[in-house]
């Protein structure tokens, strides 16, 4: 069947098979593939996007049901020469490190920031816990959040803060 | 050479900042393409059709239906290997297909290209597969008992009749942990048109895989060139071939590029895991709480094929004890062979089971002997001109031992348990509301992490890099795999600061364009490739001094006495700059009978605390904080270094308090994200370091290995805290509810 849907403000048209889901879609038919595939299950959020103004495991949505829909993806909330706000904190902060699950958190955070502004820590903290990162520990993702949103999480330690590392040793450093 | 060992404190972006990775911009706008990302014109797909049970006889194989099916371009099976059956690292024995025997559940029966990843999976589903069902063999002291093991390390040191007053004796279980790395298994195989191939895949030493590739595939090693991966986590588990051999033959059978991606069930079974470990412990002191004599027993479970099962079963007992002397150690550590699922390298390398196991009975002395379990560690603790407890090695670099645990220690706690007004997501039960504050207990635990840096036991090991000066700057070029740790931002930090320019790129190579870099495992890679890149930085430096005759570099060229007398492209114009050096470090000894000798480059150690709410009546706990204090040698990039102490503990907590392999009948039950759980943001405590900076003497700007630590002694930490909330010996990792309620498992 044709599916036809508006991506990052584009209309989109793509050829789709009955059991396809959005991920798929996205990633093999319009080459956006920027949303990951870490569990196809909906656990660990490497694949979110924002349909119709909802964030959404795009493994769980039948591409066929997202027929005349609006969809944002990763690639749509900024590039290298303007990027999003949320992304230039996750760079800032160290918040990617392999990245998998950056693409997914960087949409789950952008979409948090829009739809809740005034979200407290404890709400970054439950509202991203969908995402799955299992390289940062969080704390960097959480740092950024709290840059985003324009507030500190007292949870997020001041681990981010690397000149507040306590080192022993003079600075001098030689090879 | 005189001055080009000197850093150059005005490079900008050089050791000891915290440069951006320069791959974040690619990462945060989704367009870094990792392996699964990759595509090639008239690229098929690949499916794997694998066993179902943990031991059978493989009786018939009929891939006809497969064949039949439209779209379908190649069914192989063992017979279609074409060259040798078997691949391993060091031990050539998983068999690349399934052979006669199939010994574990997810074994490799056959492979399948078609034009889309559809139809492949139906196509090696159509498969007819005839097995006869064998008994596996699953519990260790069953192997142990029939002799099933891959090697048996053995270490006795010190008087056979020294003997303890105090005595402290149980047996601990750690579970199989999955590295999970988020990025599952992906790969590419591209023919080149005469004969050999490009490969893509999950690897973390390219020019380990590429003999084993070539071996398999009966090609020249020249015909393969294995590339650098763009890898979503590794943690170990990317150490050892997955797909590539499949992905090699499927390309050379078809003429055409096949790409293959494991889904998260089959990515359970298609990477090698933290080895499950049963621990026997007997520990005496003096009544002065001085170690007198450790016995230990040590079985791992390694599953059906070596893989890297020997030398992580030597560092789990080399490193039986932690960082304490003691007069007689003895230690039996056995690398066993079962049909429950592959183990293999992760973070800690077979040092981190018996961490758990050592710290707790160093709580349970300290219990015994009634003094502080931090005095007790620090009454022991070895230092520089000690010896190692277990193989004698003399300690020659600096390790803070106690430095590290007064550190931790000194870090002020968290505040007091939360009062009724607190959010529940600060609580156990979470929004469950299932743990009113009022009820719950907090504890406090420690544990110290002592394990070596490098490869040992005698491994030749080394790494080659090149740089080379262009119009525009320099490049530094590597085989070493950035599994995400951020290793291409630390070598063009070393460049950067080592030449005097702050204009540096990396290019990661492929085998066929440079020498090897060695794993990016062991902690290895900042001393090892990073060691390669200063030396080579160095020589790029002088040689370009020397042929302009000047005193200083830097991104314009080359000066003299203040006067710029060479561009870089004037310097160029007389011919390359281009310099490429292969680092090894000092050799290492190869043990003797009694597991003695300088097996080991250098040692790391950290120490932690860790702080835990816990619901006594459910059994739930929430981590509040965890505090390391850590050696590091010097600090290079204070921001990625605080990520891998970040990321480090959130996995030793995930294996503290939930993360399990469930295996029956070497089946895995939970192998996926809804089934394994991992620690999410709420999940995730806060976080105190403290860096103690004593320069290595051979690490470039004294830089160690560090990324292993964090996790190593974070699982005792949490269990350690666990258990002082609670009074519940938990004696098994990770606890299970039932373990803080009703107490230890039977």
């Amino acid at each position: 069947m044709i599916v036809s849907l508006t991506v990052n403000g584009e209309p989109r048209t793509a050829e789709v098979a009955g059991f396809e889901s959005l991920l798929w879609v996205l990633r093999e038919r319009l080459d956006l593939r920027g949303a990951k595939d870490a569990c196809l299950q909906g656990e660990c959020g490497s694949c979110s996007v924002v349909l119709d103004g909802d964030l959404v495991c795009s493994c769980l949505v039948l591409a066929a049901d997202a027929e005349g829909a609006e969809v944002t993806t990763v690639e749509g909330l900024g590039d290298a020469t303007s990027p999003h706000p949320v992304q230039s904190a996750f760079v800032a902060h160290g918040a990617a490190q392999c990245g998998y699950c950056t693409p997914g958190l960087v949409v789950a955070l952008a979409h948090l920031r829009e739809n809740r502004p005034d979200a407290s820590p404890d709400d970054v903290r439950e509202a991203l816990a969908g995402n799955l990162c299992r390289c940062t520990g969080y704390g960097a993702i959480l740092r950024a959040a709290a840059e985003v949103l324009g507030r500190g999480d007292p949870g997020a330690g001041p681990v981010g803060d690397p000149d507040g590392t306590r080192s022993q040793g003079d600075g001098e450093v030689t090879p | 050479m005189s001055d080009v060992s000197v850093r150059r404190p005005e490079v900008a972006d050089g050791v000891g900042t915290s440069v951006l990775r320069p791959d974040g911009i690619p990462k945060v706008t989704g367009t870094f393409e990792f392996l699964g990302d990759q595509h090639a014109a008239g690229m098929l797909w690949g499916a794997t059709r694998r066993a179902e049970v943990a031991h059978a006889r493989l009786r018939h194989v009929d891939v006809t239906p497969a064949l039949a099916m439209a779209g379908v371009h190649a069914v192989l099976t063992l017979d279609d290997v074409p060259g040798h059956r078997y691949q391993g690292q060091k031990t050539t024995d998983e068999p690349v297909l399934a052979e006669e025997e199939i010994r574990r559940c997810g074994e490799a029966i056959a492979v399948v290209a078609a034009d889309d990843p559809e139809t492949a999976r139906r196509a090696a589903q159509a498969i007819v597969v005839e097995l006869e069902e064998l008994e596996p063999l699953t519990d260790l002291e069953e192997a142990l008992a029939r002799g099933e093991l891959f090697r048996h390390v053995r270490v006795r040191r010190g008087d056979p009749d020294a003997r303890g007053e105090v005595v402290v004796e149980d047996t601990y279980a750690i579970a199989t942990q999955d590295p999970a790395a988020l990025g599952t298994e992906a790969g590419l195989a591209v023919p080149d048109g005469n004969g050999g191939l490009d490969l893509w895949g999950p690897t973390q030493w390219t020019h380990v895989d590429l003999p084993q590739l070539a071996a398999c595939l009966a090609l020249d090693p020249t015909q393969v060139r294995v590339h650098p991966a763009r890898l979503g986590g590794a943690f170990g588990s990317r150490e050892d071939l997955s797909m590539q051999t499949h992905l090699g033959m499927l390309a050379l059978r078809t003429g055409r590029p096949v790409k293959m991606v494991y889904d998260r069930t089959e990515s359970f079974v298609g990477h090698v895991k933290r080895h499950g470990a049963l621990m026997h412990y007997r520990h005496e002191a003096d009544r002065d709480g001085r170690l007198v004599r450790v016995e230990a027993r040590l079985l791992l479970d390694s599953g059906p094929y070596e893989l890297t099962s020997a030398a992580v079963v030597a560092n789990s007992t080399y490193f039986a004890l932690g960082p304490y002397r003691c007069e007689r150690v003895e230690v039996d550590g056995y690398a066993l062979k079962t049909n429950n699922p592959l183990s293999g390298a992760m973070r800690g390398f077979g040092a981190n089971q018996p961490c758990f196991a050592a710290e707790t009975q160093m709580d349970r002395l300290a219990a015994a002997l009634g003094v502080d379990p931090l005095e007790l560690r620090l009454r022991n603790a070895i230092g520089p001109g000690d010896h190692l407890a277990t193989t004698g090695q003399r300690i020659e670099h600096p390790l803070p031992v106690a430095e590290v645990i007064r550190s931790v220690a000194a870090i002020p706690l968290p505040d007091p348990l939360p009062g009724p007004d607190v959010d529940p997501r600060r609580l156990p039960g979470g929004t469950g509301r299932t743990s009113p504050p009022g009820a719950l207990v907090r504890g406090v635990g420690y544990a110290v992490g002592l394990k070596n840096l490098q490869f040992s036991e005698g491994f030749d090991d080394d790494a080659e890099a090149r740089v080379e000066l262009t119009p525009d700057g320099a490049v530094v070029h590597t085989a070493a795999i950035e599994v995400g740790q951020g290793l291409v931002t630390i070598v063009a930090q070393i460049a950067r600061s080592t030449l005097g320019m702050s204009g540096v790129e990396v290019a990661f190579d492929h085998t066929g364009q440079i020498g090897s870099a060695g794993s990016t495992s062991a902690s290895r890679q900042t001393q090892m490739a990073g060691g390669a890149v200063l030396r080579a930085a160095q020589a790029v430096r002088a040689a370009a001094l020397e042929r302009a005759g000047g005193d200083d570099l830097d991104d314009a060229g080359v000066w003299r006495d203040g006067q710029l007398v060479a561009s870089l492209a004037d310097l160029l114009a007389d011919g390359p700059l281009d310099e490429r050096v292969c680092f090894k470090h000092r050799p290492t000894d190869v043990p003797d009978a009694d597991g003695q000798g300088d097996l080991h480059v250098d040692f790391c150690v950290a120490a932690h605390r860790a702080v835990v709410d816990v619901d006594p009546e459910l059994g739930l706990v929430r981590v509040v904080e965890v505090a390391i204090a850590q050696d590091v040698g010097r600090v290079l990039n204070p921001l990625q270094l605080h990520g891998q102490i970040e990321g480090g503990i959130a996995q030793g907590l995930g294996h503290a308090i939930m993360e399990e392999v469930l295996v029956e009948r070497g089946i895995i039950r939970n192998a996926s994200f809804t089934d394994y759980l991992l620690p999410t943001c709420l999940d995730a405590p806060e976080v105190e370091a403290v860096l103690v900076e004593e320069p290595s003497p051979w690490g470039p700007y004294g830089a160690k290995g560090m990324a292993e630590l964090p996790t190593m002694s974070a699982t005792p930490a949490v269990v350690a805290a666990i258990r002082a909330a609670t009074g519940q010996p938990l004696t098994r990792a990770p606890v299970r509810p039932e373990d803080i309620v009703r107490g230890a498992p039977a």
